[in-house]
This record gives structure tokens, C-alpha cells and sequence, in this order.
């Protein structure tokens, strides 16, 4: 092959280290759901090049000028040379919407899988010693997800961006002591200060993915090193990795993945429209727009501050906002359990052992029922972010869904946990699953009619077994 | 004495009596009145019966109103003419929120029902006369995203507004029911007066509302103009879930 040709050429210069090759011999468990990170992976590659594209478009600036594009309901109304700039990116710059809606789908896409991802090593408990710093770095990964998404949303100054900034500008407000001043040094003033756009726009284009770039380099890293934990199957122990090598097949596989992702990226960016910002019209500081919701993976939040009782403390003399709980405390309460969880886990259950083998959802009864009662806890959290679309949606009043919500809120978690738990131990105390534990004897039907017995050798279950050194 | 004094009371009591059946032959009278103090004219009468018929059980024989219907003196023709050509009414449930419906009645038993109801109770806002042609979009849009989008929605679509209410979508409404309902303000919607929309800017919202209906849709499929909820649907259910047929059908399964 050339590229063999090429490395052992490079590796020759190299001095033979043969690293390169030693590397490009690794192998990879090719198990389905341990795609879902690389899917993560190329949504992120795409949002950077249609990112870069739209940069050269853009322009942070609160600058008032009068748009004299062809959309025609907006000719002659002063708008922000920001919004006037991504108006000219959809409706005059060649190839500018496709561009820029299959940025936001590319965003919507990358959370999708993130929180996918991170749904499969949770309940696989994959995160188990020594995997607690990928998930911490994982963990890193979505918050910085979280947040560029929140700055891209605000970038287009649209009536919903500013209806967005509007929400963290009084969330930072609740801050005890500091609110006001935190607000201040973000904002640049009172809402919506002369600077936000720009400190936006750096944070968007600059720190957040240079901040993405390094956690996802350590994650990779990390995750090469460690290599991926793998299922039990016949013919697999806890110091071998089963799977395809590295050169070709396992690059060749991900590199048809990237292009698919990028593929169905683009379809859905030719195909549906997202954030019409021309419908939107530009942020005005006095009006609202509706239905406003954010982008599904911030919707949560949202929800809590739409479910959330209008309580309002006095601490020695000192008032603590009604967003404070909704907005800091509790969100920063989640992320903390999530990131801490496999110290919790392994407290709880006295395990602190090393483990290369993935679980089954089954095998760890309480876990998967923590696992299933959090994505309740999110799933009625979206829906809560989007109440007046959901309940119109349903035909039911806004105020009786809030009400089921608030229920739902409390008592899903608590009946997805239970049910979770029981069906994992009923299935845990039966005998193993069939794909787990292959019929070691199999019949098969004789030229007489009779039956034969047939002794099967177990399922060769991946291309390449190796050691690997992961210390 | 007594002689006088019975026939005094025997007259008081005559008159009593008479007097009782005058005042209850008047208040029977009184409520056939020909309402404006003259004779109605026939499309008046024709909107009498037809009113008779079909409102008068909510809202009264004289739109005085009742349990199950509030008064309509003083609502104006706009309001009328609004909830009969949009179907609301006549309502079939008094409790609920009054929706849009083919109407019950051809224009011009509508233009019967206004003309009495506008001889028995008037005042408020007249029908306006809406002119989308001589509205300019740009306006439209200003005052239709700093007015109405709150409730109706950027895309007017509609949207939910608490209280039980929903904002309905724009798209069924023509530019005269656009013109009524910003008038006289059904249910819980605001009413807009002639100093807080000028009839140019009602114009103008009309001709926006009309406008987008079929335009703005750059970029192809709109998800019902809902925006985020449906836009995050898609991407999880076609977008993820495209991807994870692929990994799953390409991955191995243990
Ligand atoms: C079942 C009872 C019922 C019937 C029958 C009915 N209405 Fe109504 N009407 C109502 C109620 C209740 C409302 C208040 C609706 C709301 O705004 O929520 C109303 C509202 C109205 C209004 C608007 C009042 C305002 O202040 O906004 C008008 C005008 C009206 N009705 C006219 C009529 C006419 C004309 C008819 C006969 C064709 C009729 N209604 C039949 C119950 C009824
Ligand atoms: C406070 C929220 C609110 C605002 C603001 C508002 N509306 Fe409404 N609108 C409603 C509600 C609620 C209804 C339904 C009334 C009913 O029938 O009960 C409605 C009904 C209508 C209808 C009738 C729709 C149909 O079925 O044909 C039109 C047209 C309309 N509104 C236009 C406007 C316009 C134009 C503006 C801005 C000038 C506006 N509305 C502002 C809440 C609002």
C-alpha cells in the first residue's frame, strides 16, 4: 500500500522509531455506540470551517445602520451592523445561509451527540477508574459546548439573541454582592452595554474553541492511551482491546463517518430552515419576541427558570433574586454531581478498582436508575423551556402543563429511577443475554430429517487482538 | 266620611291596579321597543330576528348581556362584524375561548346582525377600512414585531399566552378582520386606538401579516415557524438519529 510505503519511508528517516506505525497498528473496539463521540468530533470539525466562513462575514458592532438589502420588510429600518451583517450573509453573500444554517444545525448536532455520548459511557460505566479524567474532560467539553452555543446564539442580534443576553444579564444581576458589578465588567454597562457583541465574538470564535480544541486534544489523547473500555464477549479479557486496527480499516470506517456527518449536516442545512433572524426582526431593547426559546441543550435551563417558584430570600438584610437558585444554583449543583459521579460511585460501592470492560445498563441496577431518572430530570426540563409551544402544540393551557410539569419535575426522576432499577436486576438475575452468552451447542437439520448436534466455536468477535500498555 | 274615604281607597285602589297592569304592559311593551326610538329598517328587522334566534339567549334581547354572555352595548360594529365573519360566534360553549370557525352566516345576514345590534347598542370602534396596498412592508413589519409578535408570535403562527388563552395564528385572517380585531381587541388581546396605530400603520401591519404568510421561508422547510423546540427536535430525531442508523448499521454489535 502507499501509505504503508509512505509511514515506513517517514519511519525510516525517523530513525526507525517506529512509532508511527506501532500507532497506526493499534486497535479499536468497533462496537456502534462508541461511534457517538466521533460524531461529536466531526460536527465540531464542521462547525469550525462553516464557522471560519461566516467570520469572514460577520461584524460585532452595535454600529445603528439602515438596511438596504432585498428583504424587503426590513428596507429603510435602522438595525445593528451586526444583525445587518448576518441578514447580508442569508439573503446576499453567495452560499452565506446554507453556510450558516448548517452551522446552527452543526451546533445542534454536536450537543446531540455530546449528550448521546455522554449517556452511553455513563451507563456502561465507562467513566471507572482509570477513566475518571476523560469524563471530567468530557464533562469540560459540554460545558464549553453550553457556552458556545449561548455566545452563537446571541451573535446575530436578532430579537432573540437579545432576548437571551436579557436572561444571563439579570442572571448575573442575582449574583449576592457581586451581581451588579459582574454584570457591569461583562456587559460594559447597563443592559445591553456598548460591548457585549464584541467580547461575544471573541469568546465565540477564539477562547471557547481554543478551549475545545485542548480538552478535545487531552480527551483524544487521554482515550489513546487508555484505550476505549470494550464489552464482555467470548475470547475478550480486561488486558486485551478487540477490535479493527487503526491502518486501514478503522481509519478508513471513520473517515466514511466524517463525511456522513457532514453529509446529513448539510442536508438538514439545505433542507429546513433554522433561525430565520429576518422573521425574529432586530433586537429591540423594548419588545418581545415569541415563541422564545434557546437551543434545546440551554432549553434546560430555561425550564428550570420557568418551573421555578418566584421565591425571593432576605438574608441579613440582603434580597436573593428569584433567579439565583434557578439560574446558578441548581444548574451548578447538576454539573457538579455529574462531574464528580465516578468518585461518588466508587465511594458508594467500595469499588476502586480498575476495570477495561464496559457494563451492560444491567449489570449495574443503581446506576442505570440514577442515569434514567437524569435524563427524566432533563427531558421534562426541555419541555418546560418550550411550554407555551408544547402546550399550544398539545392543546392544552400553558398554566395546567406547568402544573403536570411541576409534577413531572419532581416525580418523574423517581419513577423512570424505579422502574430502570427493577427491570435492570430482573434482567440482571436471569441467565445472560443471549448475544452475550452464544448457544454453545446448536442443532442443525440432517439429509434424513433427523437433527445433528453441533458443537460452535465462540464467535471470533473483532479483526485484531492486542495488549496494549496503557500504564 | 266614610263614604269618601271608601272611595277613596276604592279609587287609590284602582289606580294601584291599573297602575301595576300599565307598568307591567309597558315593561312588555319596553322589550319589544324599536330600539333607536324609530322604526327599523329592513335589513334592521332582518338582523333583529336573526339576533333573536341565535344571540339573544347569551347576550340578551337587548344586548344587555347575561350569564353566559357579556353585554354588547358599547362593543361597536368592528367587534360584531369581527366574531361573526371569523365563526366565533355563535358560540357553542360559553366557557371556552372562542375559536375561529366557518362562519354561521353569509355576508349579509352578517351586515343585518351589525346594523341592529349597532341601532340597539351603539358606540365603539367602526368596521375600519383596511387598505394592505397602501401600507408599506417595512412599517408593517416595525409595528407588527413591536405589537403583536409578543403574543401571535414573530411568524404568526400563534402561541400560547397563559390565562388559559391562545393568541391564534394570522393566517386565516383577512385584512378587514386584522383591521377589527386590532380595533376593538378580542378577548384578552389588547385594543389599539387610532393614537396608538394610525390607519396607515394598520394598513401596514395588515399588508406584513399578508405578506408572510408566503414569504420569508428562505432557506426551505419552515417547522411550523415554532423555532427552537421544532428546530431542536429535527436536529436530535433526523440529524442524530440519521447518524446513529449509520453507526449502527456499520458497527459491530458486542
Ligand atoms: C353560548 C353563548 C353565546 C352565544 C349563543 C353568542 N355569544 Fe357572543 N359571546 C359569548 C361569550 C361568552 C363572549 C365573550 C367571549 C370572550 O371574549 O371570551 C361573547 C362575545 C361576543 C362579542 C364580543 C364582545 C366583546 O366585548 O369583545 C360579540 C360582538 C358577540 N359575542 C356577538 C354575538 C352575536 C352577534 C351572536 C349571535 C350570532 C352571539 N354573540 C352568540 C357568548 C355567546
Ligand atoms: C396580549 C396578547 C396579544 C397581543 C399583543 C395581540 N394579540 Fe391579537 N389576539 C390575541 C388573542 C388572545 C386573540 C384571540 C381572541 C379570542 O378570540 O379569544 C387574538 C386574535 C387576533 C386576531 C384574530 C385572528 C383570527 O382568528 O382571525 C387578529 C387578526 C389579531 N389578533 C391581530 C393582532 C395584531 C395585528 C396585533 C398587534 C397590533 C395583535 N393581534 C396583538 C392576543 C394578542
Amino acid at each position: 500500500m502507499i501509505v504503508r510505503r509512505w509511514v515506513e519511508g517517514v519511519d525510516e528517516r525517523l530513525d526507525g522509531s517506529s512509532f508511527i506505525s506501532r500507532n497506526l497498528r493499534k486497535v479499536f473496539p468497533d462496537h456502534w455506540a462508541f461511534m457517538l463521540g466521533e460524531i461529536a468530533l466531526y460536527s465540531f470539525l464542521l462547525l469550525v470551517l462553516t464557522g471560519t466562513f461566516l467570520s469572514f462575514f460577520y461584524l460585532a458592532s452595535h454600529q445603528p445602520v439602515t438596511y438596504a438589502g432585498p428583504y424587503q420588510p426590513l428596507q429603510g429600518q435602522t438595525v445593528s451592523a451586526a444583525y445587518d451583517s448576518v441578514m447580508r450573509l442569508s439573503f446576499e453573500v453567495r452560499a452565506g445561509l446554507v453556510m450558516r444554517q448548517m452551522h446552527h444545525w452543526a451546533a445542534l448536532v454536536f450537543m446531540a451527540a455530546i449528550i448521546a455520548h455522554l449517556i452511553r459511557v455513563f451507563f456502561t460505566g465507562a467513566f471507572r477508574k482509570p477513566r475518571e479524567i476523560s469524563w471530567l474532560i468530557g464533562i469540560g467539553l459540554f460545558l464549553s459546548g453550553i457556552g458556545a452555543g449561548f455566545t452563537g446564539y446571541s451573535l446575530p442580534d436578532d430579537a432573540l439573541s437579545g432576548a437571551g443576553l436579557r436572561i444571563a444579564y439579570s442572571i448575573i444581576l442575582s449574583i449576592p454582592f457581586v451581581g451588579t458589578w459582574l454584570a457591569y465588567l461583562f456587559f460594559g454597562g447597563e443592559f445591553p452595554g456598548p460591548d457585549i457583541l464584541n467580547r461575544l465574538l471573541v469568546l465565540h470564535i477564539f477562547i471557547i474553541p481554543l478551549a475545545i480544541f485542548t480538552l478535545l486534544g487531552a480527551h483524544l489523547a487521554v482515550v489513546w492511551h487508555q484505550t476505549h473500555t470494550q464489552f464482555r464477549a467470548p475470547g475478550r479479557t480486561e488486558d486485551t482491546v478487540t477490535g479493527t486496527p487503526v491502518w486501514p480499516k478503522f481509519a478508513l470506517k471513520s473517515i466514511g463517518l466524517a463525511f456522513t456527518t457532514f453529509g446529513v449536516i448539510a442536508l438538514l442545512g439545505g433542507l429546513f430552515q433554522v433561525n430565520p433572524i429576518w422573521l425574529y426582526g432586530p433586537f429591540v431593547p423594548y419588545s418581545t419576541a415569541s415563541p422564545s426559546q434557546p437551543d434545546y441543550y440551554i432549553g434546560w435551563l430555561e425550564g428550570l427558570l420557568r418551573l421555578w417558584p418566584n421565591w425571593e430570600f432576605h438574608v441579613f438584610g440582603h434580597t436573593i433574586g428569584e433567579l439565583l437558585l434557578p439560574g446558578l444554583v441548581v444548574p451548578g449543583l447538576v454539573f457538579t454531581i455529574l462531574a464528580l459521579w465516578p468518585f461518588l460511585e466508587a465511594r458508594l460501592s467500595g469499588d476502586h478498582e480498575w476495570h477495561h470492560f464496559a457494563q451492560h445498563p444491567r449489570e449495574a441496577p443503581v446506576r442505570s436508575a440514577f442515569g434514567a431518572a437524569g435524563v427524566a430530570f432533563f427531558v421534562v426540563l426541555v419541555l418546560a423551556g418550550g411550554n407555551d409551544v408544547v402546550a399550544k402544540f398539545l392543546g392544552i393551557e400553558v398554566d395546567s402543563f406547568n402544573t403536570i410539569l411541576r409534577l413531572a419535575l419532581v416525580l418523574g426522576p423517581i419513577l423512570s429511577g424505579l422502574v430502570t432499577y427493577w427491570i435492570c436486576r430482573d434482567l440482571r438475575d436471569r441467565p445472560l443475554h443471549p448475544l452475550a452468552a452464544p448457544p454453545s451447542v446448536t442443532f442443525r437439520r440432517n439429509a434424513a430429517g433427523g437433527f445433528d448436534e453441533i458443537e460452535t466455536e465462540p464467535p471470533v468477535a473483532g479483526h485484531a487482538t492486542e495488549e496494549p500498555d496503557r500504564r | 266620611m266614610s263614604a269618601v274615604a271608601g272611595s277613596e281607597t276604592a279609587v287609590r285602589r284602582r289606580i294601584l291596579r291599573y297602575g301595576l297592569l300599565l307598568a307591567v304592559a309597558g315593561q312588555i311593551l319596553w322589550s319589544f321597543r324599536p330600539a333607536p326610538g324609530r322604526a327599523l329598517t329592513a335589513q334592521e328587522a332582518a338582523g333583529r330576528a336573526l339576533y333573536e334566534a341565535n344571540c339573544s339567549t347569551c347576550h340578551g334581547l337587548q344586548a344587555e348581556g347575561s350569564g353566559s354572555g357579556p353585554s354588547l352595548h358599547g362593543v361597536g360594529p368592528a367587534a360584531v362584524d369581527f366574531m361573526l365573519s371569523t365563526g366565533r360566534m355563535p358560540l357553542a360553549d360559553p366557557a371556552a375561548q372562542p375559536i375561529r370557525q366557518p362562519p354561521r352566516f353569509d355576508p349579509q345576514e352578517i351586515a343585518a346582525i351589525v346594523a341592529y345590534l349597532t341601532a340597539i347598542a351603539p358606540g365603539g370602534p367602526g368596521i375600519p377600512e383596511v387598505d394592505p396596498q397602501a401600507g408599506a412592508l417595512p412599517r408593517g413589519a416595525q409595528v407588527f414585531l413591536n405589537n403583536c409578535s409578543g403574543c401571535h408570535g414573530a411568524g404568526a403562527i400563534g402561541d400560547s399566552v397563559g390565562g388559559g388563552q391562545i393568541a391564534p395564528s394570522l393566517y386565516a385572517s383577512s385584512a378587514r378582520q386584522i383591521g377589527e380585531a386590532v380595533r376593538f381587541g378580542p378577548g384578552v388581546m389588547p385594543k389599539f386606538a387610532t393614537a396608538d396605530l394610525s390607519e396607515q400603520d394598520l394598513n401596514s401591519i395588515a399588508r406584513y401579516v399578508l405578506w408572510i404568510r408566503d414569504h420569508g421561508d428562505r432557506g426551505g422547510l419552515q417547522l411550523g415557524r415554532v423555532g427552537a423546540v421544532a428546530e431542536g427536535f429535527v436536529a436530535v430525531v433526523i440529524g442524530l438519529g440519521l447518524l446513529l442508523v449509520v453507526i449502527r448499521l456499520t458497527g459491530s454489535k458486542t
